[in-house]
C-alpha cells in the first residue's frame, strides 16, 4: 500500500468475452413504445440511436491531457468551453465538458485499448480516466423539423447563431440533463444517461408527433 | 428568470441550470484546536443576511458542475458579477459608489441596513459615527 501512484489503477475491459447478446439502452423502449408508423408521410424528424459506443470520460490537467490525446487520437485537446472535435472520418470525437473534464466517444469496442494507451502517454500525470460506456447512449436528430423539437426541449438557445457546428453543452432537457452537441450542419447529437434514456425517447416522440417522425 | 453567466463556461445560461449555495467567501477557522467554542460556532451557523450587496456561492449544477460566486443586491434581486472561486469581488458595498448606485445604505460596524431608497437623500448621506 505505500507504493500507491495513478498508474496503478486496476484496469479491466467490460466488453465480455465471446458474443453475448448485447442490448442498448432503449431495447425496452423500442419494445414498448414503437414509434408511430409513417403512413407514407414525410417525417419532419428523424430518430437514430447510436448505440453501444465507448465513453470515457478524462478529467485532469488540460496540458497533460492534450499531449496524451493527440498521441493516442490524433485529435487536440478543444480548450475552449463548450467546444467539440472530431477527427478526420468523424467517427471519434472529444469535447469540453468543463474546465478539467473531457468526453471521449469513440466506435465500441475501441474504449478500452485506448484507455491503456492513454494511461500509458499519460504516465504519473495527475488524471482519472473513467468508462462511462455503460452508463449512456447517444441519439441523433435529424429533419427539417429537428431544431423545432430541440426548441421545445430545452432552454438553451438552438438558433445557428448561438449554436454552430462543433459545438456541445451540457444542459437541460425537459426535465433530465443531456449532453447537446452538433456534429453538422443537419445533425443535433444528445448524449442522454441510460437512466434517462426511455424518458428522453418517448418524450421525443411525443414532442416530434406533429412533425412525422422516422425511426429505426 | 436569472440569466446568468458562467464564468467557466463563459456564457450565459439559464437560472433552472444553477443551484444556490450560501454565502461565499467563509473561512474555516486556521487552527481548530485552539478556537474558541464562539469562533467556531461563528463558523459553523451564523451568515450575514444583508439587506444590499451579498457574496453568494452558486453552482452550475446542470453544465461544467463548477461552483463560482455572485455578487447579488439582495433589494432588488440584480446580479452585479459572477467570479470563479478564488478571487475576490470587485463590487463591495464598501465601496461608496455602489452603495449610492445600489441604494443601500451601511450602518456602525459596516452592516448594510435600511434598503432602497435612493431618492432620499437625508438617508443616504455617509455619516460616520
Amino acid at each position: 500500500m505505500s507504493n500507491l501512484s495513478v498508474s496503478n489503477v486496476r484496469e479491466f475491459n467490460t466488453q465480455p468475452e465471446g458474443n453475448p447478446l448485447v442490448e442498448s439502452p432503449l431495447a425496452w423502449s423500442y419494445r414498448h413504445h414503437p414509434a408511430p408508423r409513417g403512413n407514407g408521410q414525410h417525417a419532419g424528424v428523424v430518430l437514430r440511436e447510436k448505440a453501444l459506443l465507448g465513453h470515457l470520460v478524462l478529467r485532469g490537467g488540460a496540458i497533460a491531457l492534450d499531449e496524451a490525446v493527440r498521441q493516442t487520437l490524433g485529435i487536440s485537446l478543444p480548450s475552449k468551453p463548450n467546444a467539440l472535435a472530431f477527427d478526420d472520418n468523424g467517427e471519434r470525437s472529444i469535447q469540453w465538458i468543463s474546465p478539467d473534464e473531457w468526453l471521449v466517444i469513440v466506435p465500441g469496442g475501441e474504449e478500452f485499448a485506448l484507455e491503456s494507451a492513454l494511461r500509458k502517454a499519460l504516465g504519473d500525470a495527475h488524471a482519472s480516466i473513467v468508462n462511462a460506456s455503460g452508463g449512456q447512449t447517444v441519439l441523433t436528430l435529424s429533419g427539417d423539423n429537428a431544431r423545432e423539437v430541440l426548441m421545445k426541449s430545452t432552454s438553451y438557445d438552438v438558433h445557428p447563431s448561438a449554436f454552430p457546428v462543433g459545438k456541445g453543452v451540457t444542459t437541460v432537457f425537459a426535465k433530465a440533463t443531456v449532453i447537446l452537441r452538433r456534429p453538422s450542419e443537419t445533425h443535433w447529437e444528445l448524449v442522454v444517461r441510460r437512466s434517462f434514456a426511455d424518458y428522453c425517447y418517448r418524450w421525443l416522440l411525443d414532442a416530434s408527433a406533429e412533425y412525422g417522425i422516422d425511426t429505426q | 428568470m436569472f440569466y446568468i453567466f458562467c464564468p467557466y463556461c463563459k456564457e450565459h445560461r439559464e437560472e433552472e441550470e444553477f443551484h444556490a449555495r450560501g454565502q461565499a467567501h467563509l473561512m474555516r477557522p486556521a487552527d481548530p484546536d485552539n478556537t474558541t467554542d464562539e469562533e467556531w460556532g461563528d463558523y459553523l451557523f451564523f451568515r450575514n443576511n444583508p439587506r444590499g450587496i451579498h457574496h453568494e456561492m452558486w453552482v452550475h449544477s446542470v453544465g461544467c458542475r463548477k461552483f463560482f460566486n455572485i455578487t447579488r443586491n439582495t433589494v432588488t434581486y440584480e446580479i452585479l458579477e459572477t467570479y470563479p472561486m478564488g478571487e475576490q469581488p470587485t463590487i463591495t458595498a464598501d465601496i461608496p459608489s455602489v452603495r449610492h448606485e445600489q441604494g443601500v445604505q451601511a450602518a456602525d460596524g459596516g452592516w448594510q441596513t435600511v434598503g432602497a431608497r435612493p431618492e432620499s437623500k437625508a438617508l443616504n448621506e455617509e455619516t460616520s459615527s
